[in-house]
């Protein structure tokens, strides 16, 4: 049986972290729409990136470069795994290592050779348990404030530096995409060689390049990974702190829950030890 | 009133301008070229320089590009910028600070590449010391 004293210090640390979970979801709810917005702000640069190329890629002759057409070989993937650089969200860090996970036994069992470059910190600490010689790179330098273009930047660079020079043939990210606070689904998506998107045949007019559209494609190409990534960066924090929100409210609830049991708890004790008292000097008047 | 062509400055991280303008003069990778209204269809690389938007027959906006793409077809011109700046914002302490940091990345390089993309930066940074004001 637990003293007094007990229950009233168990009952007042459970409320300080009940401050706390409730003020981390309020943060958590400020910077998913800070997240949200950076996501909306990005939309329209990936569209037209998007139309101009696949009015690019249409035009090409055969294949394009290795970026569009692949190396034609299929026998070293690159797994991209995006997650947070901080826990204490859900089920978010886990739900995407448990996707990356997927996707490596998968490549595994067919033979192909697996690298893993880890975006974020959490993925790196759950892969190397299985994975340690695997992961090639990690990159934990970003999303201090709201994810900069240049961030996805350095990640891109990274990989379009290792297809120059052969380590690849396929590369994949896994990342979260956000749906709502309430849910966010991990995704793979293929970024090199780069899926290009249907052509809508209206488009199809002639354009004049500047220089030759080969060129403009090798610059294009690199460009669009930076895209894609800084995409996927944003729909991570976006869905980070969604799943932030969400857990710290059921945090900040289990701690109301926990914080009525224990005052009843706390009140039936104090009330069993009046009565033991009570009885204690009663009985004690009755003997004498 | 002159025919219009829509114009869209697009960054990474949001859409700077998106506005019908009279003309709009665009620093492409084979020199500067003038857009306005049934420009041909066209797709172009960007060099590092100014694009200078014209509504009602004088210059109404100014900003430094660091790069990118721009594509025309007769009622638009979308310019896809890796960076941009409005003009008025480039002062001399700005450049400065950015030609140091090229300069800086240039002795840490390691790699080729490294190098090839600081020597970018310097020239990039060079530029625009040209419009600092």
């Amino acid at each position: 049986m637990a003293s007094l004293k007990d229950l009233r210090v168990r009952i007042a640390s459970v409320q300080s972290t009940k401050k706390i979970t409730s003020a981390m979801k309020m943060v958590a709810a400020s910077k998913l729409r800070r997240a949200q917005d950076a996501a909306e702000a990005a939309r329209p640069y990936a569209e037209r990136m998007e139309r101009m190329l696949s009015n690019l890629a249409g035009s090409t002759s055969a294949g394009g470069p290795p970026m569009l057409a692949g190396t034609g070989k299929n026998d070293v993937h690159l797994v991209v795994v995006m997650t947070a650089n901080r826990g204490l969200c859900g089920g978010f860090n886990s739900n995407i290592v448990r996707q990356a996970r997927g996707l490596i036994r998968e490549l595994l069992d067919q033979g192909k050779t697996v690298k893993i470059l880890c975006v974020g910190r959490k993925g790196r600490d759950n892969l190397r348990r299985d994975y340690r010689n695997l992961i090639v790179d990690t990159v934990t330098e970003f999303g201090r404030k709201t994810v900069q273009f240049s961030e996805a930047d350095v990640v891109a660079t990274k990989i379009t530096d290792m297809f120059k020079a052969g380590e690849f043939d396929v590369a994949t990210m896994v990342y979260a995409r956000f749906k709502s606070a309430m849910s966010q689904t991990p995704t793979r998506q293929q970024i090199v060689p780069f899926p290009v998107p249907a052509k809508e045949s209206a488009a199809s007019a002639v354009y004049n390049y500047e220089p030759g559209d080969n060129e403009i494609l090798a610059s294009l190409l690199p460009r669009n990974l930076a895209i894609q990534v800084f995409r996927a960066l944003l729909e991570n924090a976006a869905s980070e702190q969604g799943a932030k929100m969400t857990a710290m409210d059921s945090a900040t609830r289990n701690a109301t829950d926990m914080i009525n049991g224990l005052t009843m708890k706390y009140n039936r004790t104090r009330q069993a030890q009046i009565t033991k008292e009570l009885i204690e000097i009663i009985s004690g008047a009755e003997a004498i | 009133m002159a025919a219009t062509l829509h114009l869209e400055v697009v960054s990474p991280e949001h859409l700077l301008l998106s506005a019908p303008v009279e003309m709009v003069v665009v620093p492409g990778t084979e020199g500067y070229f003038g857009v306005l209204p049934q420009h041909m269809l066209l797709l172009s690389t960007l060099r590092p320089g100014v694009i200078d938007v014209y509504t009602g027959g004088a210059i109404s906006e100014r900003y430094y590009v660091t790069g990118g793409f721009a594509e025309v077809t007769g009622a638009s011109c979308t310019v896809l910028v890796d960076e941009a700046l409005p003009l008025t914002s480039l002062t001399k302490a700005f450049v400065a600070d950015r030609l140091a940091k090229a300069k800086a990345k240039m002795d840490a390089a390691a790699t080729e590449e490294d190098t090839r993309r600081a020597a970018e930066a310097i020239v990039n940074a060079e530029a625009m010391a040209e419009f600092a004001v």
